[in-house]
């Protein structure tokens, strides 16, 4: 970095001490980066029985039997997608309105306890999510909450059928309830690095508060919210326990949000352990790869989008 | 000409007062349930703590009785393995980004790094169940150590990268000034003024892994007895939660509020004391 230049000529024994210091920890240093392609190159690795056995049509196949060593991923990457759309539609919204808020609306003694009980959210674990839902989440969707929108919305695709409780809603909020902190830090962040003088310039034009943060606050925090959006994707994709405890675990394909299903995560931590042929081992660790792929893109997008925002922006910074 | 105006003016001013206080009203609807949790875990957690909760070990399914004590014991061997792993070489690497790097590899080691944090945890299991488990052909307290580590070691180090960026660049300078080895500026300058915020970074990491569940089924498989070797299944009290909650019995699930309560705590005191650590600049 910059202070290299500024290294004095060094002895041949001190330089020699220091080039071994720099190698060690380089050599060090990218662990992150051989332990990301050494997991990519082991799923892969050890998925092979499956990808030879199945193909490509192991993603779309909705056999899961394990009888018969069939398997196919349609179930798992349809719930995932399900959960994660369900999360996300309610995260979103409520999470940037929150992030608004702390940024423009609180009164300074009140951003301080909310911004931390929303960090907090954060360190609660998924274990302890899945247990508060079971015994609260899944009985108040399935007393209250799923018969009044059976009753009321009977139209829909989406609310049909026994309000069973467990299932595709019930993980689906908790896991909502989950990833909002994500999208609540980084959207109150990229609002707060917004420069002041361009809300001030908004103020002085007659706006009304709403309107400087609908017109310049927002569209001007977009890259980091975009960002913080795509960390909850990737978040809510690769959840596993909590889901595995509220949807329901069964490998079916349903437009019903009432109905129990399954998703990658879940399927891998239900039943790797019980996974009795090679085929079904090497199916699991298939679905793993999946999870492991599509996350990893998620995540690098977001990072683009983060980093974009951490780059001093255009006018006054 | 000035009604219109006026009238204007005043729905402008009541849409930015609605929306403003839609706002609002995402806030309370985003904290209502997660206190609504935490009120939960209190109560019940607090109903089901008591001194057997500690002290025994699980009681056989549908025995009453019985305690987490070796899945207490065992999250603590669980976090430090982890620890002695993880933390030495994520650490590392902070040094190494912020002190060490030629700008391409800070931004891909740092790029690396958030994106293996982002990567789900039960695949690290994954990785960790075919790399060790199965060589090793058998499920145990070290793998699960492992896996806890992996999923450690870039929290770690980017928290240990931001720390050591807030030590002031004239120190390196003065140091560098004197003659003294980048070695000996990173070891005798940088660490020194850094210290706090490193052990900041370490806690900050073992808050992120106690909490861990997905990883340790497939690697440390869970116990209900001691695990006093590494090399044999090991208890955790996630894992102890997780199957005491999906289980039928009232007196389980008792225990599993427990369980959440003191993990919880053990969480919060463990990231108060981190974020201490690291709020508290030289």
């Amino acid at each position: 970095m910059s202070t290299a230049a500024l290294s004095p000529a060094p002895t041949a024994r001190s330089s020699r001490s220091d080039a071994v210091f720099r190698w060690t920890f380089r050599f060090l240093a990218l662990a992150p980066i051989a332990l990301i392609v050494a997991l990519g190159v082991e799923l892969y690795r050890a998925s092979q029985a499956s990808r030879l056995a199945f193909g490509w049509g192991f993603l779309t196949g909705s056999a899961w039997d394990p009888v018969f060593d069939h398997f196919g991923a349609w179930p798992f990457i349809f719930g995932t997608l399900v959960t994660t759309a369900v999360a996300l539609v309610l995260a979103v919204p409520f999470g940037v309105g929150t992030a608004v808020f702390l940024a423009e609306v609180a009164p300074a003694w009140l951003r301080r306890p909310v911004g931390y009980l929303v960090e907090l959210s954060v360190a609660i674990p998924s274990v302890v999510y899945g247990l508060w839902g079971i015994f609260v989440v899944v009985p108040w969707l399935q007393q209250t909450v799923e018969p009044w929108l059976g009753q009321e919305f009977a139209w829909l695709p989406l609310f049909q059928g026994a309000p069973y409780g467990l299932g595709f809603l019930a993980a689906g909020l908790v896991l909502s309830m989950m990833v909002t902190p994500f999208v609540v830090s980084l959207a109150r962040e990229a609002i707060s690095s917004v420069p002041r003088s361009q809300s001030e310039a908004a103020y002085a034009l007659g706006s009304t508060r709403w309107e400087v943060v609908s017109r310049v606050v927002l569209p001007g925090a977009r890259s980091g919210i975009w960002g913080g959006v795509l960390l909850a994707v990737g978040r809510a994709l690769g959840e596993t326990m909590a889901v595995t405890m509220l949807i329901g675990n069964r490998p079916a394909v349903s437009s019903s949000l009432f109905a129990p299903g399954y998703t990658l995560a879940s399927v891998i931590a239900n039943e790797f352990t019980e996974a009795t042929t090679p085929v079904y081992t090497s199916a699991l660790i298939e679905i793993g790869l999946i999870l492991f792929a599509i996350t990893l893109l998620v995540n690098l997008l977001a990072r683009i989008f983060l980093y974009r925002m951490s780059r001093p922006m255009g006018g006054t910074a | 000409m000035k009604r219109p105006g006026r009238s204007l003016s005043l729905r402008r001013k009541l849409t930015s007062r609605c929306m403003l206080g839609l706002c609002g009203l995402c806030s309370a609807v985003v904290l209502l349930p997660l206190l609504l949790l935490l009120f939960y875990v209190a109560r019940q957690g607090a109903a089901g703590l008591n001194w057997a909760f500690f002290t025994q070990l699980p009681a056989p399914p549908g025995a009453s009785g019985g305690g987490m004590a070796n899945a207490i014991v065992g999250t603590l061997e669980l976090l430090g393995i982890a620890f002695v792993l993880g933390v030495p070489l994520g650490m590392a690497g902070g040094v190494y980004v912020s002190e060490l790097a030629n700008e391409h590899l800070v931004l891909a080691v740092r790029f690396a790094a958030d994106a293996l944090n982002g990567i789900p945890t039960i695949v690290t299991g994954i990785f960790v169940y075919s790399l060790v488990v199965v060589r090793m052909h058998r499920f145990s307290g070290l793998a699960g150590g492992l896996a806890l580590a992996i999923v450690m070691l870039p929290v770690v180090l980017r928290a240990s990268d931001e720390v050591l960026r807030l030590v002031p660049h004239s120190y390196r300078e003065a140091a560098l000034a004197l003659g003294a080895t980048r070695w000996r500026v990173v070891r005798d300058i940088i660490l020194r003024a850094a210290k706090r915020g490193l052990v900041g970074a370490a806690l900050l990491g073992v808050a992120r892994v106690a909490g861990e569940t997905a990883p340790l089924l497939l690697t440390a498989l869970g116990s209900s007895q001691w695990s006093l070797r590494l090399d044999q299944p090991v208890a955790s009290l996630t894992m102890q939660i997780y199957s005491y909650a999906i289980a039928p019995y009232d007196d389980w699930h008792r225990q599993a509020w427990a369980g959440a309560l003191t993990l919880i705590a053990m969480i919060v005191v463990t990231s108060a004391a981190a974020r201490a650590w690291v709020g508290r600049r030289t």
